[in-house]
C-alpha cells in the first residue's frame, strides 16, 4: 500500500481573477476611465436603462459600452445604432464576465476618447456576483416585476454592490411590490448602498441616478 | 452556475502542485467555500470527474467544507456567525445593533489535498 501524504496548497481559487482585477483597475488609473459594472436579472431593462443614463449625460461625459451576452449580439446593436462606441463580447456559454474577459473588451474601445465605459454583465444574479471585473463601481438593477423578496435569494448579489437601481417603477401601481420592505430588505445586507428608483421607459427618477454617476465618474476622473 | 469554470481552477490549482512531489494520483483535495456561494457539491464532483479523465486527478474525491457567514456589527464591533436566510434580518446579538459588515462566507480555498 502506498503512503499517503498530505499536500498544502492554501489557494484561492479566484485569485487568478483578483490579480487581473487589480492589474485593470490600476491601468483604469492611469488611463482615466471610470469603469461601471452593471448586473441583473434578464429583462430588468440593462440596455434601455445605459441609453436613458447616456442620454442625460452625454453633454459633459464620453461614454463606451462593453456588452456580455452568451451567444447574441441584440444589445450591442441597439447600443451603436444611438451612435455609442459599443463592444460586444460573447462569453461562449459562460454565466458571467471576468476580469480576464473585461480587458480583451476594453481593448477594443479608444480609451483615450472615453471617460466612462459601462459593462453590461451577464443577465443573472448569481454568478456575476461573484466575480471581480475590475469596474470601479458595481451596479445592479432590480425591476419592479421581479418582486420585492429577491434580496432573499440573492443576498450576494445585493451585498456587492455600491448602488441599486430599482427600475420601472410606473408598474408599482399594478403590482404589490412593497418598496419600503425591499429597502429595509437592501439595508440589512448593505448598509452603505445607494439606492434610486426609476423608470427607463418614462425616464422617471433617471436624473438624480445620473446625477450620482456624474458625481462620481468626475471625482475619479479629476475634472 | 459556473462550476465547470470554477472546477477548471481547482483541476489546475491540484495538478501546478503536484508537480514535482512525486505524486502517482491525487486521492482527496480538500475545499472550503464559504456559505455565500451557490455552487452545488455534486456539480462539482460530477464537472471535476469529466475534466480530470486521464490526469493524476482522476477519481479523485472534493472534500467540500463550507464555511460559515460571518459579519461585525458596526455598533460593538462583535463579530457572530448568520444562517443565510436570516441574512435580511440580522440583529447583533450583543448589543441589538442592525447594521453589520459581512467578513467571511465567500471563500473558495484549495486548501490541501492528499495524495499516494
Amino acid at each position: 500500500m502506498d503512503e499517503v501524504r498530505l499536500i498544502q496548497i492554501a489557494e484561492d481559487i479566484h485569485a487568478d481573477n483578483d490579480l487581473a482585477a487589480r492589474a485593470l483597475r490600476s491601468r483604469l488609473d492611469d488611463e482615466k476611465v471610470f469603469l461601471v459594472n452593471l448586473m441583473s436579472a434578464p429583462g430588468s431593462g440593462k440596455t434601455r436603462t445605459i441609453l436613458r443614463t447616456i442620454a442625460e449625460l452625454q453633454a459633459s461625459l464620453r461614454f463606451g459600452v462593453i456588452e456580455a451576452d452568451i451567444d447574441s449580439k441584440v444589445d450591442a446593436e441597439a447600443v451603436a445604432a444611438e451612435g455609442i462606441s459599443a463592444v460586444q463580447i460573447n462569453t461562449g456559454g459562460f454565466c458571467h464576465l471576468d476580469a480576464t474577459m473585461v480587458t480583451q473588451g476594453l481593448d477594443q474601445l479608444e480609451l483615450a476618447d472615453l471617460d466612462v465605459v459601462v459593462i453590461e454583465n451577464v443577465g443573472n444574479l448569481v454568478c456575476p456576483a461573484e466575480f471581480d471585473t475590475g469596474a470601479i463601481k458595481k451596479v445592479m438593477i432590480l425591476s419592479v416585476p421581479e418582486g420585492d423578496d429577491k434580496p432573499l435569494k440573492y443576498p450576494l448579489m445585493f451585498s456587492v454592490c455600491d448602488v441599486l437601481l430599482v427600475n420601472k417603477i410606473d408598474y408599482l401601481e399594478l403590482s404589490d411590490f412593497d418598496m419600503q420592505k425591499l429597502r429595509e430588505r437592501v439595508r440589512k445586507l448593505n448598509p452603505e448602498i445607494e439606492i434610486f428608483e426609476l423608470s427607463a421607459k418614462t425616464g422617471q427618477g433617471v436624473g438624480e441616478w445620473a446625477g450620482w454617476l456624474s458625481r462620481e465618474a468626475k471625482s475619479f476622473l479629476g475634472c | 452556475m459556473h462550476e465547470l469554470q470554477v472546477t477548471s481552477r481547482i483541476l489546475d490549482i491540484a495538478l501546478r502542485h503536484a508537480d514535482g512531489h512525486q505524486v502517482s494520483r491525487i486521492a482527496v483535495i480538500h475545499l472550503r467555500i464559504g456559505a455565500l456561494s451557490d455552487l452545488e457539491d455534486e456539480w462539482l464532483q460530477r464537472y471535476f470527474d469529466y475534466l480530470s479523465r486521464g490526469t493524476l486527478a482522476e477519481k479523485a474525491r472534493l472534500a467540500i467544507e463550507r464555511m460559515p457567514i460571518v459579519v461585525r456589527c458596526d455598533g460593538c464591533s462583535r463579530s457572530f456567525e448568520v444562517e443565510k436566510p436570516a441574512l435580511d434580518a440580522v440583529a447583533c446579538p450583543g448589543c441589538g445593533g442592525p447594521r453589520c459588515q459581512l467578513i467571511s462566507g465567500r471563500e473558495y480555498v484549495v486548501a490541501n489535498m492528499e495524495v499516494v
